[in-house]
């Protein structure tokens, strides 16, 4: 079931659109990561859908109502959504315990505090009720902004950038706990990010943002390995595009020899292959010799620059390519090297 | 930093910080004094009402500035009107006109035979003021009015930072649980605010206990006038060293306020200040009425005021241009440039100080040197009288013990007394200024200094004294022009015949004859309205 479904989106800033006709919908709880450069338009995105940001084409429907048209929208306060800012926006003068009943106005008392004592066994904060924000760590802060946000019984929940404030060491473990309590209330979530990393932790599902549109929305494993555009393929992760030299229907060549397609066509003006770093093996029986230029220590394996030597194909032109291995190789050392991909993908860089 | 300065110049620094911390000790040690029952007798008799009416006045100004205060700053930092960008700056004008020249622009406009009385005699054909009642604006609650119109900048300023330093996403997350716009107001942005309120109201307080001129020219008796009357009146310095103990009471119930507030404030202002605020679009009939509401509280502490004295001056200006003018002009000119060099003086070396002392206790001496600027004007003077009549008397005897005639009042009957003053009060502007302008240079420019050869105070003259230039002026400047504009500690500590600009016009004030001073209140208030110059800059950047 759809909870979320926006269509032909526009929304403009200072009198530039910021968001372009965009459509995206969100099943039932589900999470979607929005991934993009920072002033692409992400945030805005948000902010639209939370009501604080006017459209100016389009409609914004959640569950079935419609929230937002360019003439009419539903006011923030009757949205029911959830949202996480950056900086947590917890209120700093109230404690704990009134921060989460905040939205709770129009419980009894003692409904409130069940549901405050609720929320903090869900977030792990039992004991935590009469402390202010200014007394709690980022990630406590960031757990009682997550925790007023679901007491609230949010249809949706919003977040932006709700992990980079916190130290690199503790934030894989509070997203996944983040995650789980999302998954466990069973609220969909929205969630902005400029780090692909985040994104593959958090999200079921990742949309790749580009000037005020989504590039590509998929899996994150499914954008890795099969990227439509150059855009998405850089975006999630290092990649090297390697001259095509001839397509037939069957094979491509390129400096690495001939690789067989598999149930696969390719437009046949394509004219560079997309190689990730990991799917270049060291390969002595391979007759593609290349001699490595450059070598850098990564921690988990060694990053190797390695240019073709000799070789017709590439008209002389020295290649120069990445490539991932845990062999030590020396700077000089030539060494045979073959690729290793299921399925391939191809560009055209011309256009 | 670890530094080794001579011991010259740790010596100097505590030597200066102590003399001007004399005048608060000395109250002190006064108070203890002979007073020959004047104290008691005034006890006894009319000081529990002077208490009275102080606190009442210190009440209403403080009420009445953040009655106006709150609602003009939300409105100019928070919502979109017509005239808003102008308002910005508008509002702060008041803080340029003294507050006894808008008293008397209102008693002269209300009295019986003034302007409005007279119009509306005539429009409904009374004939006396048997027939109808009017307000007299020479009440206490009066005086509270006209303090109120012109302090309530202090409270518009700092809350309407405080409204737009608020993070935008507190009161949208507000919105996002259910909050409609006025209830995150009463609930979000309000409470927010109030540390920065509370400091404001408790600046506004403190200024109104220190009034002298108004309520003097009202005839309100309150502790400052009865300051000035046990000194002048009684002569008893005891006396009146315990009445500014009294007063100092007030005062630090007030500080404490103050320093709570900006404790409250760390955590309530993160003042990211990145985000561009989105203002409420005010449309139509609510436009115009923000407009005017702002547009009647400006005519009230500046406009009417302002337009007065340029009528009176235009019509009296013969009279008011003359050699009195001109020397009295001269008078105030050198008196303010004089403090205000003395003042940077003494703040480079405290500042210097500080920064290259290695111990901490470092850190007391321009806190020290500074507690002058809190002491009202009244009180700061007797505190000023008692050492130096007491070196005077000194100086006196010792002549006379070998049959010679004394030198007379040396030090407190001389101009020296009022620079002496004016130095005590207004070192903590400058000090404050070159401190904060210091703490901008990076330690490691002292570091690379001293390690490229300088001694330090090669290193003052040719490193720091060029990128501190800036605040020097600035806090050169702003003492400069306090001096200028202050009254009650020159009313006490002036010499026979000697008179400042302020007091040259408060003289007219009193005398009911302001329209000879016009010219004069003129150059106080241009004088005045200098440093709003510089501030609205800041105030655009943050707009």
């Amino acid at each position: 079931m759809t909870q979320l479904a926006i269509h032909h989106l526009t929304s403009q800033y200072d009198g530039k659109s910021v968001i372009k006709d965009l459509s995206l919908t969100l099943e039932r709880n589900e999470i979607v990561a929005l991934l993009g450069p920072s002033g692409c338009g992400k945030t805005t995105l948000l902010r639209a859908i939370a009501g604080l940001q006017p459209i100016t084409e389009g409609d914004i429907t959640l569950g079935d109502q419609v929230i937002s048209t360019p003439s009419k929208s539903v006011v923030s306060e009757k949205r029911n959504i959830g949202m996480i800012f950056q900086d947590y926006a917890l209120f700093p003068h109230l404690s704990v315990k009134d921060n989460i009943a905040f939205g709770l106005h129009k419980m009894s008392a003692t409904e409130q505090s069940a549901v405050v004592d609720d929320m903090l066994t869900l977030v792990k904060l039992q004991g935590y009720q009469s402390r202010f924000p200014h007394e709690l760590s980022g990630g406590q802060q960031q757990r009682v902004a997550i925790a007023r946000a679901l007491a609230y019984r949010p249809q949706l929940m919003l977040l932006d950038e709700p992990f980079s404030n916190i130290d690199s060491q503790s934030r894989g473990e509070i997203m996944q706990e983040m995650r789980q309590i999302l998954k466990k209330q069973q609220v969909p979530a929205v969630f902005v990010t400029h780090s692909k990393d985040e994104a593959f932790a958090f999200a079921d599902k990742i949309a790749i943002f580009k000037d005020g549109k989504i590039e590509q929305i998929d899996k994150g494993n499914v954008l890795y390995t099969t990227p439509t555009s150059p855009y998405v393929a850089n975006f999630m992760g290092k990649t090297n595009y390697i001259a095509i030299e001839s397509i037939t229907n069957d094979s491509i060549v390129t400096c690495f020899g001939s690789q067989q397609l598999q149930e696969q066509t390719i437009p046949v003006t394509d004219n560079v292959m997309m190689v990730r770093p990991e799917q270049i093996i060291v390969d002595e029986q391979s007759h593609y010799k290349f001699k490595v230029v450059g070598c850098i220590f990564a921690g988990s394996h060694w990053v190797y620059t390695v240019c073709a030597i000799d070789n017709k194909a590439s008209d002389g032109k020295n290649i120069t390519i990445e490539l991932h291995s845990h062999l030590l190789l020396d700077v000089d050392q030539v060494v045979g090297l073959s690729l290793n991909i299921a399925h391939i993908v191809t560009f055209n860089f011309d256009k | 930093m670890f530094i080794q300065l001579s011991k010259k110049w740790p010596a100097f620094s505590w030597l200066l910080s102590l003399l001007l911390f004399l005048p608060l000790l000395a109250i002190v040690w006064q108070s203890f004094g002979d007073d020959q029952d004047v104290f008691a007798q005034l006890w006894a008799t009319v000081l529990p009402d002077y208490l009275v009416n102080t606190l009442l006045i210190v009440l209403g100004v403080a009420l009445l500035s953040a009655v106006i205060g709150v609602p003009i700053a939300w409105l100019v930092a928070m919502c979109q009107f017509p005239a808003r960008r102008f308002y910005v700056w508008g509002m702060l004008l008041p803080l340029a006109m003294p507050s006894y020249v808008v008293a008397f622009v209102y008693t002269d406009l209300l009295e019986y035979a003034g302007p409005i009385q007279t119009s509306l005699r005539s429009y409904f054909g009374w004939s006396n003021a048997q027939d109808y009642a009017f307000f007299d604006v020479r009440t206490l609650s009066g005086a509270a009015v006209m303090l109120a119109l012109v302090l309530y900048p202090y409270v518009y300023l700092l809350a309407r930072t405080a409204f737009l330093e608020q993070s935008q996403s507190l009161v949208q997350s507000a919105r996002l649980l259910g909050c409609s716009p006025w209830r995150s107001f009463w609930r979000i942005s309000l409470p927010l605010a109030r540390p920065a309120i509370a400091i404001s109201v408790a600046l506004v307080a403190m200024e109104s206990l220190a009034d002298f001129a108004v309520v003097h020219y009202f005839a309100v008796p309150t502790l400052t006038t009865a300051v000035y009357d046990t000194w002048l009146g009684y002569g008893s310095l005891a006396a009146a060293a315990r009445l500014s103990v009294v007063m100092l009471a007030v005062l630090f119930i007030l500080i404490s306020i103050e320093r709570i507030g900006r404790n409250k404030q760390r955590h309530y202002q993160r003042g990211s200040g990145q985000e561009k605020v989105v203002r409420h679009q005010l449309t139509g009939i609510k436009g115009i009425a923000a407009s005017v509401f702002c547009g009647v509280i400006f005519m009230a502490g500046f406009g009417v005021p302002f337009i007065s004295l340029l009528d009176m001056a235009i019509n009296y200006f013969d009279q008011s241009w003359n050699s009195q003018f001109l020397e009295y002009s001269f008078n105030s000119l050198l008196l303010a440039s004089t403090v205000a060099l003395i003042c940077l003086i003494i703040a480079i070396v405290l500042g210097f100080f500080k920064r290259l002392s290695a111990s901490k206790s470092s850190d007391l001496a321009p806190k020290l040197a500074s507690t002058g600027y809190a002491l009202p004007g009244t009180v700061l003077a007797i505190g000023v009288l008692i050492p130096l009549s007491l070196f005077d008397h000194g100086i006196n005897h010792f002549f006379e013990s070998f049959g010679i005639d004394g030198p007379g009042l040396l030090l407190s009957g001389t101009v020296f007394a009022i620079a002496a003053g004016y130095v005590v009060r207004f070192s903590a502007i400058a000090i404050g200024s070159v401190e904060s302008s210091l703490n901008k240079v990076s330690p490691s420019i002292d570091m690379v200094t001293m390690t490229l050869g300088l001694s330090p105070l090669k290193m003052l003259f040719k490193v720091h004294l060029p990128l501190i230039k800036k605040g020097c002026f600035a806090g050169a400047l702003l003492v400069f022009i306090e001096s200028m504009k202050e009254l009650p500690a020159a009313l006490l500590l002036r010499p026979f015949d000697y008179e400042t600009l302020a007091t040259y016009v408060y003289q007219f004030v009193s005398d009911e004859q302001l329209e000879h001073g016009a010219l004069a209140a003129i150059v106080i208030v241009i004088v005045g309205l200098i440093p709003l110059i510089f501030l609205n800059r800041s105030l655009e950047q943050q707009d």
